[in-house]
């Protein structure tokens, strides 16, 4: 198996060798601007890799609070299509909460979803998954008693009459495996028990492609893993985005989003800080972003 | 800052890995399956193994014992209407523990059902199919109670069921009165397990049974190998059907045997009760192994919280399980009462229940849930007659069958932690 990227150069991240549209701005792209370019008719600059202009997902001014806790302040957050999105910040700036919020798994209390660029309300994971947005939660919740096939088909198994069509979902399972490129395992009748941790991300990982999705979220896919699995999962995570997928990576290993990423999204005590290319920062401002919201002309307006 | 691994130590791991599903394509000679089988078995994977060796040893053992009863024509009869209610009750308590759920009132739920069957004959004057509809209904209504309790309470199942153990042996012995027995001699349902079917009867669903059997084994072989998907060695999959056709023609032939005392009437055939059981475990094997619904019960008992996410209702599947355990203990408490003739107030107390966990769980099915089959129900079925008729010939004092039959669940259950240890060791 050779890396996705590997033959052309060598697995470096994509936006870097691509290289991205030239942002006038400079690197400054913070919430506010984000806002204003986008209504401004500024959204050619966003245009991705020469993807479509419209974002996958388009979330503008979410609020969520749990009781008296506000855990979200006016969050903007968009994911293009073909691109991986990295949502980085610091445990408790409210990642997880942002993506049950795309989720539909708790709601935001306020705020404009779009999805596609239409306005939607996603008020359960139901609403989600029929929009095509599925979520890869960091426990990946597999049966380990049952098959990948079965895994993979859970809940939406393929009927004939009323027996489960068996030879169908094998293939299938079999197919969306191979356009993954995951050549890794030895059959599709694997429990998943006797599976490792990659190869179980990589089920997971399959089971939210199977279904024609159109945003991929993966909450922090390579946190257990050794090296070669991580770097496994992560060209599986790069060619989900150049099938044309929106993905958003959540990721405290900035390692791991420098590599794969597009644009990284930080979070920062429940505000987004800033969304840039990937391309037009650094590891150190990323970082910084994510310790103290502010990094240089980049985050939260003092 | 990129996660850069040298191209070749990456190529060396992967070809560690067994690659591009090579499993599934690998011709399997009979050396390399007999090995995987090896292999499965010793990594926990037992399945039916350890209930087809009890089966034999038991065997061996009371023959040696008891040379000219135990194997004699008439107590093999005796055995497979011994078996019946066991088996059925056990059938139903799969589906309880596939979810590692425990129903300990399906025994008294079973008794419960046959009294209320035999007040409806005997004392209503209704016909059979009325009482055994009521009782059938009567065993679904408790176990939506006990499903309702237990899933949308959240009540632990080991409570809710010890209370109704406790509470529908007060209705049994309501109904009946203290000390009392209800006889039954409705014809059709003293017939399941009295009466035989006619030889030539017995012989054409045994044929019939075995030539369905190997044809879908054949057909469903086949169709893997033509679209190419993951199948088992073909010497397997006739070994195996072998082993049915035998176990199905031999058990038809003794049972066809003239087992009469006197050489001027015949007596011989299959129980009437015996394709009951056959019918159960069809359909019970069929919506566990080919249904989505049967798919979920396993997800549920796997991981309840992955089967939700993945758009289960889960209320729904346990209320379910409950109401399966508890409709096939009334069927079981009917063949019960036509074994015995009538319904007493103890019916379905005492160690009925314990048997059938203990054939559950000897037949191959975890206590922990998300492992078992229907299939699990007949084999263990089968050994806990075995052990309860082979203590009987032997005359054992009742202290020291108690102590046995205890034993043996013990043992099955610690057969099923052990193994289940060995599945995590061995990544399984």
């Amino acid at each position: 198996m050779t890396p996705v990227r590997g033959a052309e150069d060598g697995w470096e991240p994509v936006a870097r060798t691509i290289g991205s549209p030239a942002l006038p701005g400079g690197v400054a792209d913070t919430l506010t601007d984000h806002g204003r370019l986008a209504r401004g008719g500024g959204a050619a600059r966003w245009e991705p890799l020469g993807m479509s202009v419209t974002p996958a997902l388009d979330l503008r001014g979410i609020d969520k609070s749990y009781g008296s806790v506000k855990v979200l302040h006016d969050v903007a957050f968009c994911a293009h299509p073909g691109e991986v999105t990295a949502l980085v910040g610091d445990n408790g700036a409210g990642k997880t909460t942002l993506v049950k919020c795309i989720g539909g798994i708790h709601p935001p209390d306020r705020g404009e979803y779009r999805f596609e660029g239409r306005p939607v309300r996603v008020g359960s994971p139901r609403d989600a998954a029929r929009l095509g947005i599925e979520i890869v939660h960091q426990d990946l919740a597999l049966c380990e008693n049952l098959d990948i096939v079965q895994n993979l088909f859970l809940g939406r198994e393929r009927r004939r009459g009323l027996a489960l069509d068996e030879a169908a979902m094998e293939e299938m399972a079999r197919s969306t495996l191979s356009g993954l490129a995951v050549r890794t395992m030895g059959s599709v009748r694997q429990r998943i028990a006797t599976l490792s941790g990659g190869q179980r991300q990589t089920v997971a990982i399959a089971r939210a492609v199977l279904w024609d999705s159109k945003v991929v979220v993966l909450d922090e896919p390579a946190a257990a893993l050794g090296v070669a699995q991580t770097q496994q999962v992560l060209e599986i995570v790069r060619r989900l985005a150049d099938r044309g997928l929106a993905v958003v990576l959540i990721s405290h290993n900035m390692n791991d989003v420098f590599a794969v990423s597009d644009r990284i999204a930080a979070l920062y005590l429940g505000r987004m800080v800033a969304q840039v290319r990937t391309a037009d920062v650094t590891h150190r401002q990323i970082v910084e972003l994510i310790t103290s919201g502010v990094s240089g002309e980049l985050g939260l307006r003092r | 800052m990129s996660t850069d691994i040298p191209e070749g130590r990456e190529a060396a791991v992967m070809k560690l890995a067994d690659s591009d599903f090579a499993g599934d394509r690998r011709e399997h000679d009979m050396r390399s399956a007999a090995l995987d089988y090896l292999n499965k078995i010793k990594a926990g994977e037992l399945g039916a193994l350890p209930a087809i060796l009890g089966l034999i040893s038991l065997v061996v053992l009371f023959t040696a014992l008891k040379p000219d009863t135990f194997l004699s024509k008439a107590n093999l009869a005796n055995l497979s209407t011994q078996a019946m209610p066991i088996t059925i009750l056990a059938m139903g308590l799969v589906f309880v523990l596939l979810l590692g759920e425990i129903d300990l009132s399906a025994g008294v739920a079973s008794g419960l059902c046959a009294a209320v069957l035999a007040k409806l004959i005997t004392d209503a004057g209704q016909p059979w199919y009325v009482a055994v509809i009521s009782g059938v209904a009567i065993g679904i209504v408790i176990g939506t109670a006990i499903g309702w309790l237990v899933s949308v309470l959240r009540i632990p199942s080991f409570v809710v069921t010890l209370a109704f153990f406790l509470g529908l042996q007060g209705i049994t012995l309501r109904l009946i009165g203290e000390g009392g027995t209800v006889p039954v001699r409705d014809d059709v349902i003293v017939a399941l397990s009295n009466t035989n079917m006619p030889i030539w009867l017995g012989w054409l669903l045994a044929a019939l049974c075995t030539a369905g059997y190997t044809a879908t084994q054949l057909l469903r072989w086949r169709r893997q190998r033509v679209r190419n998907l993951h199948s088992r060695p073909l010497q397997f999959v006739l070994a195996q059907c072998a082993v049915v056709a035998t176990a199905l023609l031999g058990c038809t032939h003794v049972l066809s045997q003239d087992r009469a005392v006197s050489p001027l009437v015949f007596l011989g055939g299959i129980p009437w009760g015996v394709p009951l059981v056959g019918v159960l475990l069809i359909v019970c094997t069929f919506v566990l192994g080919r249904t989505a619904y049967g798919r979920h019960i396993y997800a549920v008992g796997g991981n309840a919280e992955a089967a939700r996410r993945a758009g289960i209702n889960v209320t729904r599947i346990r209320i379910s399980v409950f109401m399966i355990g508890s409709g096939l203990a009334a069927i079981s408490g009917i063949v019960a009462a036509s074994r015995l003739n009538s319904v007493a107030t103890d019916a379905g107390g005492g160690n009925t229940l314990l048997y059938a966990v203990g054939a559950a769980v000897i037949g191959g099915t975890s206590l922990f849930g998300g492992r078992g089959k229907a299939r699990d129900a007949v084999l263990g079925g089968l050994v806990i007659a075995i052990i309860e008729n082979g203590l009987g010939l032997l005359g054992t004092k009742a202290y020291l069958s108690f102590l046995i039959t205890g034993l043996v669940l013990l043992l099955a259950a610690s057969m099923d932690a052990l193994a289940r240890r060995r599945r995590s060791a061995a990544g399984r």
